[in-house]
């Protein structure tokens, strides 16, 4: 479905040229996919140049057979990857209802746009007519962000972080909502999380440290090494 | 009424014939069609251009339409509209004009409309500018918008324009009594070399008045807006003033936001911001499908609405 062949990231800045990927090598075909490790790593940037956000300085990206390393965000999201930001945008003036209506790409009823709101967590009637602006919580933004992704229903789904900035209650409903999105969807998706619980529902994790795949495998394969390496104190060793 | 007419006053009046209720309908300068109702009366003025829309007290929802329907070029319209609106009376009146400019002589409208809103009573004015045409002649609309609103007042104003005029000064003026309330929300989008000016003068006069005035434009292509406003609190009262500006292309946006207290109890806020569309929201609904005009065109009119 998704293979990332030799795809390089460089940035230039005052002190340089920096590489934030080196020469990913990836294949994926599950329905579900963790990816994982510390912070800085080169997660949220191998989302962005799936997404399209962020172009490729070297290497090849191949989608369903065809190759999207040059397609725009806007071409991508056509051939079906849909992308969850981890820090959501708002709009003043566009609401919930008109997002949801978008990301569907046709004109969806009420109660369809509802129940979208229903699967996260949110009381539809309150939240369709509000504006996506500075009145709506970190959590809420994310929740919908989510919903959007549902109504796209795209053959793979990338979401950065959907865990950050929701509370512990509705975290529990969260992966409930992975796991049900995991048994009915018929295309795959790809999380970036540090939770264990998220993890724990994958097919598959990826670890991605220093711009680098450093192991990728099966959840039972990879977990348990996680889990004793973080025991050891996951942020300090060199992974 | 001939189909060109009739488009035009569907775009002011979300209307597609003759509209229920009280109406007079100013078409190419002259009387087009009147109607008025036991409580509503449309008197036209003797000495100059014009007419007093006269609401008796306690009328209750109902409302009055004034269109003013431009399809010819080289048209020069300058007309007074006097609004009596009775005590405790709650009703709407749509004002708008639309021009239809096919040729290459300039056509103008320009209204002064002056509102008596009574004691405890309550309206919503809708006012919308549009132009249409594909000639070269200019379309000029001055709106000119005095308010006096009486104890225990309220007004809404919505204040709409949306392309299609050239050139547009825009000027309102109220004063409000005790307990007076005013609401004014402008949305306003100008493209190609357009110019349009906004200057809003509000004298919170009264005990508890308090006063509402927000703005959000968008200015597209090399088209200049200017936004003035000036809320004088002149009792214990509370005012806002808000201006948000969306800035495309080679546009140019002034925005400034007045306050002047002259008593201790006034309470008064202004906020200004201008700023083109962030990346992140035109990337956000690329990803949903869109092309960046697309999303471009989702955003402005979101922010518009």
């Amino acid at each position: 479905m998704l293979e990332l062949i030799d795809v390089s990231f460089k940035v230039s800045s005052d002190e340089g040229e920096k590489e934030i990927l080196k020469n990913i090598n990836l294949k994926i075909d599950d329905r579900f996919v963790a990816i994982t490790g510390p912070n800085g790593g080169g997660k949220s940037t191998l989302a962005k140049v799936i997404a399209g956000i962020y172009p490729v300085t070297s290497g090849k990206i191949i989608f369903n057979g065809t190759d999207i390393t040059n397609m725009s965000i806007t071409d991508r999201a056509k051939l079906g990857i849909s992308f969850a930001f981890q820090q959501p945008v708002r709009f003043k003036g566009l609401t919930v209802r008109d997002l949801i209506t978008l990301a569907s790409g046709k004109q969806i009823s009420v109660s369809d746009a509802c129940a979208y709101l229903s699967e996260v967590g949110l009381c539809a009637r309150d939240y369709i007519d509000r504006e996506i602006n500075a009145s709506l919580s970190g959590g809420e933004l994310k929740r919908i962000e989510i919903a959007m992704i549902m109504a796209r229903g795209t053959q793979l789904s990338v979401f950065d972080e959907p865990e950050a900035g929701i509370d512990l209650w509705s975290f529990n409903n969260l992966i409930r909502v992975f796991q049900k999105m995991h048994d009915q969807t018929n295309g795959s998706i790809m999380i970036i999380s540090h939770q264990e619980k998220i993890l724990d529902i994958a097919d598959k994790i990826v670890v991605v440290a220093n711009g680098e795949v450093k192991s990728y495998g099966k959840k039972d394969e990879i977990l348990p090494e996680l889990l004793h390496r973080q025991s050891a104190g996951f942020g300090c060793v060199k992974l | 009424m001939d189909t060109i007419q009739k488009s035009l006053l569907e775009k002011l009046t979300d209307l597609h014939d003759i509209p229920e209720g009280a109406y007079n309908i100013r078409a190419n300068g002259s009387l087009g069609a009147r109607n008025t109702t036991a409580n509503i009366d449309i008197v036209s003025k003797q000495d100059k251009d014009g007419i007093d829309i006269i609401i008796k007290p306690n009328t209750k929802n109902e409302s009055v339409h004034i269109p003013v329907i431009i399809s010819k070029t080289g048209i020069d319209d300058l007309v007074y509209n006097d609004f009596y609106i009775g005590e405790n009376a709650d009703v709407t009146i749509v004002a708008g004009c639309g021009i239809h400019n096919t040729g290459d002589e300039k056509s103008s409208h320009d209204g002064i409309h002056t509102f008596h809103v009574g004691k405890n009573a309550k309206i919503k004015y809708v006012e919308r500018h549009y132009g249409q045409g594909d000639g070269t002649g200019e379309n000029i609309m001055n709106p000119k918008t005095v308010i006096e609103i009486d104890d225990g007042g309220y007004m809404e104003m919505e204040t709409t324009q949306i392309k299609g005029i050239d050139s547009t000064e825009r000027i309102t003026e109220a004063k409000l009594g005790n307990e007076a309330k005013l609401v004014i929300r402008e949305s306003l989008m100008t493209h190609g070399k357009q110019y349009a000016k906004t200057d809003f003068t509000v004298e919170l006069n009264g005990e508890n008045s308090s006063a509402n005035v927000v703005s959000r434009s968008v200015a597209k292509d090399s088209s200049y807006q200017v936004f003035y406003s000036n809320i004088k609190g002149n009792n214990k009262c509370a005012g806002h003033t808000e201006c948000d500006a969306i800035i495309m292309d080679d546009a140019k946006v002034c925005a400034i936001p007045e306050i002047t207290a002259n008593h201790i109890d006034a309470s008064l806020i202004h906020e200004a911001a201008i700023g083109k569309i962030a990346g992140e929201q035109l990337m956000k609904l690329m990803t949903l499908g869109l092309t960046e005009q697309e999303a471009e065109e989702q955003i402005v009119n979101g922010f518009l609405k």
